[in-house]
């Protein structure tokens, strides 16, 4: 039994990061902690921060370089991260970022919560980037995709945030790790990566151009690499949508529970079945709307007020009408009160 | 016999600098690259430039390098040299950028005693945003935002970075000089160099504050820039050494 924070680190290592930069928030804080007992058993590099904002441009410095490199931090830490986070997309440094939300906004509360979807999804920083965001259902998924997490930054050159929660992070399940990743040939970046300009030009790395005209042209490189992603990444899981009348939709710790609500209809004799994105960018809108046919209701359940629900909505272009139900503040709905809600639409 | 004594520094790379005339950045660039043709450390030198006049400076030289996030230099060096422990890395942040935005990461910084080196520019105002008032103006002294004169009252005080930093233990060698004579610029240089040496040797982080004339904001020639900061920026910020815990290092 492991608990999710820890899990998730020790996927991390596994996965062939070596640096890590970060600051100690709840319901995160086994991340790092376990982060600065592990880096020196693998001479790693571990270093607690002054700051969130420290530790992104820390990230951003290991980057640079061409390392393997990661941060985690929960809610108000993520916000405080947001002006790095920019500048990485902009300069095209793989990274890796784990946010274990909680309730928000401002100090909130340190229980799990799904509210700041809107931040991960829609650039909660200036400018036109895109994060890869990941949101694993259980403490296994979120393992699982770490390794893909280091892969897609390292392939695209960008940054890939994995969407947790409280529960995820809090939790204790059983996991199955991988192999430790064999990292020669896969993250050679030597090309672009600061080392030192040995019998080389020098190279620069930046999200900086004066010229309206060359920060164009570096833009619509960046949109290119995000058309690569939408083409190949997407995920998601369906269950049930077979012979589905109903449809919920949810993603990490709701989508989870959003499974058991599906056995709870289905034997009440209720036709529901389960779409639950895994990327939430890019988010799967093809894919769900073909799920969605012949559906009678969308119920989008979350652990917030109603985010993900607009690119449900978006997804399914008015062909089937969309519900909504949603806990804030870092409560999470049981399955019983879904089945009550998804009742009041059949 | 004719013979080249005074050449471009291999370290700078070959375009134009994009600072004022009488600027003093351009003479403290020269400093840093003579610094690291003579050490031999131009194919392992990061360099981390800032937000403001300097921010071209990774252009300026001919070093693999990076722009950070305004103020965020030092923590931007810090992922670099714990990435790279053999490559030197270094920053060079103007007062908007060090003192005012970036306090904590300098601070923290040196109090880990990372093994960086920092080039500090002072010249008592926002230069590339059009002479605002930075924490390092003077007394009095009229600024787009403070066009009255810096009062005390509400403005506070001009900050003394080097004065605050010498209590961090982690900083080993600290010093404040200036270019506004050829005597100073040997004295610089001299400072610079062994800034950069504290590095090679893995001693801990090393600073130069090195102060500046900015005529343009200003509004002055550049020769009663420097006649301006000999007279009051120098009783401010008097020049010395402020910590040195490696003595000669030759």
């Amino acid at each position: 039994m492991v608990k999710g924070n820890e899990a998730m680190a020790e996927a991390a290592v596994r996965a062939g990061c070596r640096l890590y930069f970060g600051y100690p928030i709840t319901p995160q804080s086994e991340f790092t902690e376990y982060m600065a007992r592990r880096m020196p058993q693998i001479e790693g590099v571990f270093l607690q921060s002054e700051s969130e904002v420290a530790a992104v441009n820390m990230v951003y410095g290991a980057a640079c370089t061409g390392n393997r490199v990661m941060t985690s931090t929960s809610s108000p830490g993520f916000s405080l991260m947001q002006e790095g986070v920019s500048y990485i997309a902009g300069a095209m440094l793989p990274t890796v970022f784990v946010n274990v939300v909680r309730g928000g906004p401002g100090l909130g509360d340190i229980q799990p919560a799904q509210s700041d979807y809107f931040q991960a999804t829609k650039g909660g920083a200036h400018g036109d980037y895109h994060l890869i965001v990941l949101a694993p259902g259980s403490i296994q998924e979120s393992v699982d995709l770490m390794e893909d997490a280091f892969r897609m930054a390292d392939e695209y050159r960008m940054p890939v945030l994995i969407l947790a929660d409280g529960m995820l992070g809090q939790m204790m399940e059983p996991v199955e790790f991988p192999e430790f990743v064999k990292l020669e040939g896969i993250n050679d970046h030597s090309a672009w990566a600061l080392r030192g300009a040995t019998g080389r030009e020098a190279n620069k790395v930046t999200s900086f151009d004066i010229d309206p005209v060359n920060l164009e042209k570096m833009n619509m490189f960046i949109q290119e690499i995000y058309k690569r992603v939408k083409a190949r990444e997407v995920r998601y899981e369906a269950i049930g949508l077979e012979d589905a009348e109903y449809m919920l939709v949810g993603y990490g710790t709701m989508g989870r529970i959003l499974g058991s609500v599906v056995k709870l209809a289905r034997s009440k004799g209720i036709k529901v079945g389960l779409f639950r994105p895994i990327t939430l960018w890019p988010f799967p809108y093809a894919e769900l709307k073909k799920a969605a046919e012949g559906v009678k209701t969308i119920l989008t359940v979350e652990m917030s007020m109603g985010q993900m629900v607009e690119d449900v909505r978006l997804a399914v272009e008015g062909s089937v009408p969309v519900q909504f139900y949603g806990r804030t503040g870092g409560m999470v709905p049981t399955p019983d009160e879904v089945l009550a809600e998804l009742l009041k639409h059949v | 016999m004719t013979e080249a004594t005074y050449k471009r520094p291999e370290s700078l790379a070959k375009r134009e600098f994009s600072y004022c005339p009488g600027c003093h950045h351009g003479i403290i660039h020269r400093l840093v690259a003579e610094t690291i043709d003579e050490l031999s450390i131009r194919e392992k030198t990061l360099m981390v430039a800032p937000v403001g006049c300097s921010v071209f400076a990774y252009e300026f030289f001919d070093v693999d390098g990076t722009v950070a996030p305004h103020g965020r230099a030092p923590a931007v060096a810090t992922g670099m040299k714990r990435s790279l422990p053999d490559r030197v890395v270094f920053t060079y942040q103007g007062d908007g950028d060090l003192a005012a935005i970036g306090t904590a990461e300098i601070v923290h910084a040196a109090n880990r005693g990372e093994k960086i080196t920092t080039i500090f520019v002072n010249n008592a105002i926002y230069g590339m945003t059009g002479g605002q008032m930075a924490p390092t103006t003077l007394l009095g002294m009229k600024t787009t935002t403070s066009p009255y004169g810096r009062k005390s009252e509400t403005e506070g005080f001009p900050l003394h970075v080097s004065e605050l930093l010498k209590e961090t233990a982690g900083i080993v060698y600290l010093e404040r000089v200036a270019v506004s004579s050829p005597q100073e610029v040997r004295k610089a240089k001299a400072a610079i160099k062994k800034a950069f040496t504290v590095q090679l040797k893995g001693l801990g982080f090393a600073m130069v504050e090195v102060l500046s004339t900015c005529p343009t904001n200003w509004g002055l020639s550049p020769v009663e820039s420097i006649k301006w900061l000999n007279e009051n920026m120098k009783k401010e910020y008097p020049l010395g050494v402020f910590v040195d815990k490696v003595g000669d290092l030759k």
